[in-house]
């Protein structure tokens, strides 16, 4: 039995149409046959000690984690449903909309803010400032700039300081990039001036957080704008390289969000993790099982720049909107 | 007393209950009624809300559409489905086409025809397992050498709809069931109220006196004048009739009495005359029998002197002890051929407020019962006290009533029965008891343990 698993393991690649994964990780549990195959967006060592703790309870259950990103999350979701169990991503537009077509599976009796949840099906379990990351020897004896007007007039003032070390997301390939920077555009006309700024000095693009983060402690980057800022925070308690920027304007903050997939094999098991997940990120608690920030307090007494679930996050999805922002944004950006 | 008389009546069905019941069934009826009318006016309600919001989505939708160097875009505000959120996180479907071209959005959604001259058209539909609410609306743009149609469908599931008209059916049950109670409560007091005068009219119909025949005088509602009416005039023909008749016996009776003496006293006289024994005996007979018949008639006439004088009582001050002794006086010698002893003791004067004729002929009637069915050499004990009420009690030795028909003795004091012509003894016991109740007192009959009779006559 285990030698017929694990060769079935081996040739789980093949199996699921051979994605090319990110990262994948097996959680093996007491009874191979019971697996939770969850899809995320998430690094594996962001959500380990979640998969961990659910074990703890749980201990019969493997649980399969695989990572990639937001983009693909939504395309590979939607051509095999029945294929996982637990969707994770921190793309909530793209997370909304799966959930709008139909494809999550309604949990009933779930103890959880009306604020952070959609249709008993979508569930929010962290809150994620979109934050700006400098290089702590390049602003050394300088202000940092607080807000995005304080860094338009950075940039301004040395641009050949700047040029080409610059960074944000590319918003055509990332889908937690195409909503932090359809969120900034609905917010404020200074994120159009920033991205100006940046397109005129050579601005690089990055598909992920991680690699901006990288790049800035390294001196390859100067200044990344629009970095998830948990993934920031992790990284600042071993490097001090960088220094991380809550924009004081508006600080554009991000819901990580979960599903349990209408086709699942295992609703129960789903279901259940979702709870413990929920629980373990439970609003206003300071959690030290994960990594991961938690569900912050309601949105509408701190900062009413929490993007909302709410169907509205359909309307950047629409192709002929998300054409008009990206023709847009690449005439800013790409110059 | 009320019950008493159902006994008598052929009852079929309540007015109360019919009208309490078709007064709660129409409130019923009502209460049904607004619920379904109140429920579908509030559905009408909310889905024109509904209907509403869907429409400002798609004209907001609409309205950003342009024609840009001949390729539409749609950069529609975030407002467009911002607007279309619910407490109930309903779920939300659009579409956009150009000329029956899918541009945008949903491209399964039901297709619906456009309403004319712009206007928007709503239907419900299925879709995705879901019933849903659309909106569709068109819009023609005109370019420098095209022109083009843009039709926008947005379309939303109606999970929020059906909280608010669960909550709606929920208060307007509510409302309705309250409405039901009160007008239950309501049609309670209708009907006692209703019922009122009827219920008066049986109170003052049975509250009085046996011989009243008076019109009812009180005021009553007009559905209830031709029945007091009819009532009216039965009772003024009955009290005619039976004056007629009292009128008649007594009548009859005084024209029967003098014949009678006239025809005694030739007997008598015809017995002084006959030797022989079985003459003698035959014209005995003929005495007695005259002298029943004489009796009888004397009744009669009294009782038609009761019921005359108990309309119009004269009272005045009688002394029971006197009258007594007058009485026994009167009494002596149909005593004294019997040997029977009669005895008064008890109180030396009791005074009452009565009529005395009245009060003589009832008194009367009792001694004249008692003497009749006392054996000879007997004694009959006449006792009058004053306290606690005036009451004179007499007591023979005879066989006494008969045991098992003492009811219906005292049944026959009532008018109905003695109308029945039994004349003898019974009618007696009713002229005594007639006397009795017209001063506000009664005839009580008993055994006596040690034998004997024993009528107590209390005023």
């Amino acid at each position: 039995m285990r030698y017929l698993f694990t060769l079935i393991f081996a040739f789980w690649p093949l199996v699921t149409g051979a994605q090319d994964w990110e990262d994948q990780r097996f959680f093996p549990g007491g009874d191979e046959a019971r697996t939770l195959r969850i899809l995320s967006s998430t690094d594996t060592s962001f959500f380990a000690p979640i998969i961990e703790r659910f074990q703890l309870e749980y201990p019969a259950w493997s649980v399969q984690y695989l990572v990639t990103t937001t983009s693909e999350i939504d395309q590979v979701f939607r051509a095999a449903p029945d294929a996982y169990d637990i969707v994770i991503s921190s793309a909530m537009d793209l997370q909304l909309k799966l959930v709008n077509d139909g494809f999550a599976l309604e949990l009933v009796g779930m103890d959880h803010p009306d604020w952070a949840q959609w249709r008993q099906r979508l569930f929010a379990f962290t809150s994620e400032p979109a934050t700006i990351v400098v290089n702590s020897a390049a602003f050394q004896g300088k202000p940092i700039p607080r807000t995005r007007q304080e860094m338009i007039n950075a940039l301004r003032q040395q641009p050949d300081l700047f040029r080409g070390k610059i960074g944000t997301y590319d918003v055509r390939q990332s889908g937690l990039g195409y909503l932090f920077a359809t969120q900034d555009a609905r917010a404020s006309e200074t994120y159009w001036r920033l991205m100006e700024v940046m397109g005129s000095l050579d601005a690089r693009l990055y598909c992920c957080s991680g690699q901006m983060i990288d790049d800035v402690a390294s001196g390859r980057l100067l200044v990344a704008y629009n970095v998830l800022g948990s993934y920031a925070a992790v990284r600042r308690k071993e490097d001090t390289r960088f220094e991380i920027i809550l924009p004081s304007d508006f600080p554009t903050t991000m819901m990580r969000t979960g599903f349990v997939s209408r086709k699942t094999l295992h609703p129960v098991a789903a279901e259940n993790f979702i709870r413990q997940m929920i629980r373990i990120q439970g609003a206003g608690q300071d959690s030290p099982i994960s990594p991961l920030p938690p569900l912050g307090p309601s949105p509408e007494e701190t900062n009413p720049s929490v993007i909302s679930l709410e169907p509205a996050l359909l309307t950047y999805l629409d192709q002929l909107k998300r054409r008009t922002f990206i023709k847009e944004w690449m005439s800013a950006v790409i110059q | 007393m009320a019950e008493v008389s159902h006994e008598s009546v052929n009852v079929a069905g309540s007015l109360r209950f019919r009208l309490t019941l078709t007064l709660i069934g129409g409130a019923a009826a009502l209460a049904i009624l607004l619920f379904v009318v109140v429920r579908g006016y509030a559905t009408q309600i909310a889905q024109q809300g509904q209907d509403s919001i869907l429409k400002a989505s798609v004209t907001s939708i609409l309205d950003a559409a342009i024609l840009r160097d001949g390729v539409v875009e749609v950069d529609f505000p975030y407002a467009a489905l911002l607007m279309l959120s619910t407490d109930s996180d309903d779920r939300v479907f659009y579409a956009i086409y150009q000329d029956e071209t899918l541009l945008s959005g949903y491209g399964a959604l039901p297709r619906a025809t456009t309403g004319a001259s712009g206007g928007a058209a709503h239907r419900t539909a299925r879709f995705d397992d879901a019933t849903i609410r659309m909106a569709t609306a068109s819009r023609t743009l005109v370019g420098a050498d095209t022109r083009t149609v843009i039709t926008v469908a947005v379309a939303q599931t109606q999970d929020a709809m059906q909280v608010t008209l669960a909550r709606i059916s929920r208060n307007v049950g509510l409302y309705g069931l309250v409405f039901f109670l009160l007008s239950v409560l309501l049609s309670f007091w209708a009907t006692t109220t209703t019922i009122r005068p009827l219920q008066r009219l049986t109170d003052s119909i049975t509250r009085r006196g046996p011989k009243d025949l008076s019109p009812v005088a009180s005021p009553v509602p007009v559905e209830m004048a031709s029945l007091v009416a009819s009532l009216n005039r039965f009772m003024a023909r009955l009290d005619t009739s039976l004056r007629q008749s009292e009128d008649f016996i007594a009548e009859a009776a005084h024209r029967v009495r003098t014949p009678l003496a006239t025809v005694r006293s030739h007997a008598e006289a015809t017995l002084q005359r006959v030797d022989r024994d079985e003459n003698r005996q035959a014209l005995r007979s003929m005495i007695r029998a005259i002298d029943e018949s004489s009796r009888a008639a004397g009744q009669l006439l009294d009782h038609a002197m009761i019921t005359f004088r108990a309309d119009h009582l004269e009272r005045s001050e009688v002394d029971l002890v006197d009258l007594l002794r007058d009485l026994v006086l009167r009494f002596a010698p149909v005593a004294e051929m019997k040997d029977i002893e009669l005895d008064i003791d008890g109180d030396a004067r009791v005074v009452v407020a009565g009529d005395s004729i009245l009060l003589q002929n009832g008194i009367r009637n009792l001694l004249d019962n008692a003497l009749k069915y006392s054996p000879v050499e007997s004694r009959i004990a006449i006792r009058v006290t004053s306290a606690p009420a005036p009451t004179i009690e007499i007591r023979d030795q005879g066989p006494g009533f008969p045991k098992n028909n003492m009811d219906a003795l005292i049944a026959r004091f009532s008018r109905g029965d003695n109308a029945k012509g039994i004349i003898g003894s019974g009618l007696g016991l009713t002229i005594a008891n007639d006397v009795a109740l017209v001063h506000g007192g009664k005839l009580t009959l008993s055994n006596h343990p040690g034998g004997g009779a024993c009528v107590i006559f209390s005023l």
